[in-house]
């Protein structure tokens, strides 16, 4: 199955064969683990709020797969698919999401506080922009401490109305720390276009810090892939940070209960997204097409997939939630 | 109190912390300290003169003035490898922080389930009377004494605070450590040369009394003494105990001293009402309720925000005048 056209070579070389398909994978695998939050959530089975990340899953796919294990990243509340890119495994976020002990926090907290040392992740924020700190702080420790490591600051556009990205992007720059931002610009802060909250152009923001900036389809992973891997380098070499507006769609509410949507986005604009949009259809095609996969492949792919994250959810729903007595543990070091 | 067991010199407050930080620098090379104007200019207060020449301009960082910026950083770098202390130079800026001092640093550890450490120091100074009028002014100790996942030093004396400081430096979660800024120079003491930790969570009796007891912190631990001496003249007998940390809280200490005199004064240079008093009165009202002689009273600053003019200043802050008049009337005298 794997022949690769002399038309696309150059991207089958550089990012390689098993990488395309792994990002196809990943992000197959985040469309699934989004489907069950949805059914789970929709069945009273998860507490508190759950906010999808499908339609988006090109961004963390194709930024994680240019990171290594060691390097750090910040996410966010729509945090699941940064954190499953990152190397979480699905049986112990569905856990956390369900509030059970053998989750990620122990299920202290929950969907949008997933964290994970082993994978480099120190944590999904529910602040909005409020990462952007701990991110640039792991980047300065990775630069004194000379350890190679880079941190990646996931964070939506709707956190370009909080003060404290800006003050993060100027020390970033000014002392060279390797710091990618990486602004998810969906279009949509909680229910407002961003057109409606932000004034001026999104990337020029970044660059009136000196910050080298780039715009990306973020419905095209190997895009994502390439350009985040260019500056990921370069901050690497202690040569700058990078700020990488992503753009890209939410194809659900900003919570599964927000069903009712037409005041604030039009349906035809949803389905053009959903339709012609969609990062994992138009990366199946381009694998089809570039005889990377062939559809069975593809078909392969996802069924194994839905058989773990079936597992992964059997797995949560019958693990125990954590003694009442752990309450006040875990509040000091 | 005090062990002179080893040589003793006498030390200001000012280089008592001064050298609690250059000690700790020696022995760990992971500590940095960032602020703004802390390297060459030594901080506002010229507290840290000359760290900058024995420890280099990678460990002594001067910040843009983007207190809630360098703080974050401060919470991500802690999480990463190093013990950073950060100066936010006026306690009053803790309002500047708040969001990277509360809902990041204190419950990154328990909402990762234990998983993440921040083993950070944040610095900043309280107390009125330096004519710096309403926003440089303020001990808002109370606001991180709230809060689960923070810990919270006021030290009155060098000794204190150079022992205090040490273990700040050396816990595994965020400590906020309040200096008061009038007694940098005013307030000089015995610090032994060799070295030594205070813990957290312990009282410390500054003086044994019979009669009434006195729990002060910070700048009030002097007035209290002072008005135990006014006192002693007319036959009333004052202990003065330190709790020197707001949490942990040594309960025991306050209860029993309290349980022996039989009433109580609680001074503190923050408001009142819903104030670090007010708790602190709480618990051995509570505590000490079966001993009690007189209710157990209050004296604070002026519920007002703390004003410029010299006249309008003074009366702000407790005074001498106001302990011996409270606890004669206390007393029965």
């Amino acid at each position: 199955m794997s022949v690769v056209t002399k038309k696309t070579a150059g991207v089958a070389d550089q990012v390689g064969v098993d990488r395309l398909l792994r990002m196809y994978k990943q992000m197959v695998a985040i469309r699934l683990f989004e489907e069950r939050v949805n059914d789970l959530y929709t069945r009273a089975l998860m507490p508190g709020l759950a906010h999808l990340y499908i339609g988006e899953e090109a961004i963390a796919v194709g930024i994680c797969e240019a990171l290594t294990r060691q390097d750090y990243i910040t996410s966010t509340h729509r945090g699941h698919g940064h954190c499953l890119a990152k190397g979480a495994s699905p049986d112990r976020m569905f856990a956390e999401l369900l509030g059970k002990e053998a989750g990620y926090c122990k299920g202290k907290g929950g969907s949008m506080h997933i964290a994970d040392p082993d994978t480099g992740n120190l944590g999904a924020n529910a602040i909005v922009g409020g990462s952007a700190g701990i991110a640039t702080g792991a980047a300065f420790s990775a630069k004194h401490l000379k350890t190679g490591q880079v941190a990646v600051c996931f964070f939506g556009e709707g956190a370009l109305g909080q003060g404290l990205l800006y003050e993060e992007m100027n020390l970033a720059q000014l002392w060279k720390l390797p710091v990618i931002f990486v602004c998810e610009n969906n279009g949509y802060n909680e229910y407002t276009h961003f057109s409606e909250s932000t004034a001026g152009e999104v990337c020029a923001r970044a660059a009136a810090f000196g910050i080298a900036t780039e715009t990306i389809d973020g419905q095209n992973v190997r895009d994502v892939y390439t350009i985040a891997s260019r500056h990921i380098e370069r901050a690497r070499k202690l040569e700058g940070p990078a700020f990488l507006e992503c753009k890209t769609y939410r194809y659900h509410g900003h919570h599964v209960g927000d069903i009712a949507r037409a005041y604030y986005r039009p349906k035809a604009e949803e389905e053009e997204w959903v339709t012609e949009r969609d990062p994992v259809t138009l990366h199946g095609q381009w694998l089809m097409a570039n005889g990377v996969a062939d559809r069975a492949a593809l078909d392969a792919i996802q069924e194994a997939l839905v058989a773990d994250m079936d597992a992964a959810v059997e797995f949560a729903v019958g693990a125990p939630y954590p003694d009442p007595d752990k309450v006040d543990q875990d509040i000091y070091a | 109190m005090l062990d002179l067991a080893t040589p003793v010199r006498e030390l200001s407050f000012g280089d008592a912390i001064k050298e609690a930080i250059a000690e700790e620098m020696r022995r760990d090379p992971t500590i940095v300290l960032m602020g703004e104007d802390v390297a060459e200019a030594g901080t506002t207060f010229k507290v840290l003169t000359g760290l900058v020449d024995e420890f280099g301009k990678d460990r002594i960082i001067d910040t843009p003035i983007s207190e809630a910026g360098f703080t974050g950083i401060g919470v991500g770098a802690a999480m990463t490898g190093l013990r950073p202390i950060v100066d936010i130079m006026f306690g009053d800026f803790l309002t500047i922080i708040m969001d990277q001092l509360v809902n990041q640093a204190a419950k990154i550890h328990y909402m990762s389930g234990g998983k993440w450490k921040v083993p950070l120091v944040v610095r900043a100074t309280m107390g009125a009377t330096r004519r710096s009028a309403a926003q440089h002014s303020q001990s808002l100790h109370a606001w991180p004494s709230h809060i689960p996942g923070l810990k919270v030093v006021v030290p009155s004396t060098p000794y204190d605070a150079k022992g205090l400081f040490k273990s700040a430096i050396r816990d595994d979660n965020p400590v906020v450590i309040f200096e008061h800024k009038i007694s940098y120079r005013k307030v000089k003491g015995p610090v032994p040369e060799g070295e030594y930790v205070i813990p957290f969570g312990v009282a410390d009796v500054k003086r044994e009394g019979r009669d009434i007891t006195i729990i002060a912190l910070s700048s009030m631990v002097q007035v209290a003494l002072g008005a135990a001496k006014l006192l002693e003249e007319v036959g009333v007998s004052v202990e003065v105990v330190d709790p020197r940390t707001t949490w942990p809280l040594d309960e025991k200490t306050l209860i029993d001293s309290v349980k022996k005199t039989s009433r109580c004064i609680v001074m503190d240079e923050g408001y009142g009402r819903y104030g670090v008093a007010a708790e602190l009165a709480a618990v051995v009202a509570q505590g000490a309720f079966y001993n009690l002689d007189a209710p157990v009273s209050r004296l604070c600053a002026m519920h007002v925000p703390i004003p410029f003019s010299p006249s309008l200043e003074d009366v702000t802050v407790p005074s001498e005048r106001q302990v011996v008049d409270l606890a004669m009337k206390l007393c029965g005298k």
